[in-house]
């Protein structure tokens, strides 16, 4: 994941962004695995599986959407969790905005692709050719290994008792996996602190799924000034 | 998972990410609302592990899932490949139900 060349060079140089973007590629084909076989084994099924990478594409979102419903909770609670877990993607998309600039047409088309990778290789890079190339080499690796990803773990799916071999614990591993680097902060760790304690304090009194939206209340501690050390952005 | 969910879920994704990219594009959110949307990821991703480890139901309960949960937190934290981390605590969980 942090694969990042450190030798970019002035002008038409390309290196450094097809080999990061494969290696993101292969990171996220993991994922899709995991996400295709835990789709079809709560209820979904192949198409629903493939439906939910094409078209929603963003993985934690689909993760999000598909535990909820697998424990149980309603269809509401898991697509409100699933899309507050979403609502990032909104910031990417100002940030990545003025380096793909077009036709309505192809802003549109570059919105469904601004997602945690190609944002993060998009923003690294030091050019705007570069910026560009990075968004749209990083987008076809991650859409292509996402959705053959999840085509197989669909397929294979259902041939797996996920209780038995302790599949069902992918969700929270790989949650683990994509929590991990977002908590470098101060901030970060204590959202991360209080997103478990108010599910696991709502958990007996809420319907199932209520307590993932609920915890997305902790974030308004970004609003607490930070005292004493400032950071000077 | 109804069709239902998944197609709301795909049309709500698409709408932020569109939101972003073209609504507000190169005007600002303002920083507070920018701030309070970079928590939410972290805050949801801690409340879906205790979820997913810690929950049955509306009941609590510590079982084998929490042993594969140690394992991939081992994991990440050693920096071991993604599919390892997944694949580990899979079978950590599984070894765990088989006998116990």
């Amino acid at each position: 994941m942090d694969a990042h060349h450190e030798h970019a060079h002035e002008g038409v140089n390309y290196d450094g962004i097809v080999g990061p973007a494969l290696a993101l590629g292969f990171a996220v084909f993991i994922f899709a695995i995991s996400f295709g076989v835990l789709c079809v084994n709560a209820g979904g099924s192949v198409p629903k599986a493939m439906a939910m990478s094409l078209l929603v594409f963003t993985g934690a979102s689909q993760f999000s959407a598909v535990s909820v419903i697998a424990a149980g909770g309603t269809a509401v609670s898991a697509v409100v969790g699933a899309l507050l877990l979403g609502s990032r993607n909104a910031i990417y998309g100002v940030a990545v905005a003025p380096w793909l600039p077009g036709s309505l047409k192809y802003r549109v088309a570059a919105a469904q692709f601004t997602i945690d990778e190609t944002t993060g290789m998009t923003l690294v890079q030091n050019s705007p050719a570069r910026k560009k190339r990075a968004f749209w080499v990083t987008a076809a690796s991650i859409y292509g290994f996402w959705n053959v990803g999840t085509l197989i773990g669909a397929l294979v799916g259902n041939s797996f008792d996920t209780q038995k071999y302790g599949l069902d614990v992918a969700f929270p591993a790989a949650f683990v996996a994509m929590v991990a680097p977002l908590l470098s902060t101060r901030k970060a760790q204590l959202a991360g602190i209080g997103g478990a304690v108010v599910c696991l304090a709502t958990t007996p009194f809420v319907p199932i799924g209520a307590p993932i939206v609920m915890s997305a209340v902790v974030a308004l501690i970004a609003l607490v000034p930070t005292q004493r050390k400032t950071h000077k952005s | 998972m109804s069709w239902t969910v998944v197609l709301v879920l795909s049309l709500g994704a698409f709408l932020l990410k569109v939101f972003g990219f073209v609504v507000i594009g190169d005007r600002k959110f303002p920083p507070q609302v920018e701030a309070v949307i970079a928590l939410i990821p972290a805050a949801l991703l801690c409340a879906l592990i205790m979820k997913d480890t810690f929950t049955a139901g509306h009941d609590l309960q510590i079982d084998a899932r929490a042993v594969g949960l140690v394992v991939a937190v081992l994991g990440v934290w050693r920096k071991v490949p993604i599919w390892l981390v997944i694949v580990l605590a899979c079978i950590a969980t599984g070894i765990t139900r088989a006998i116990s």
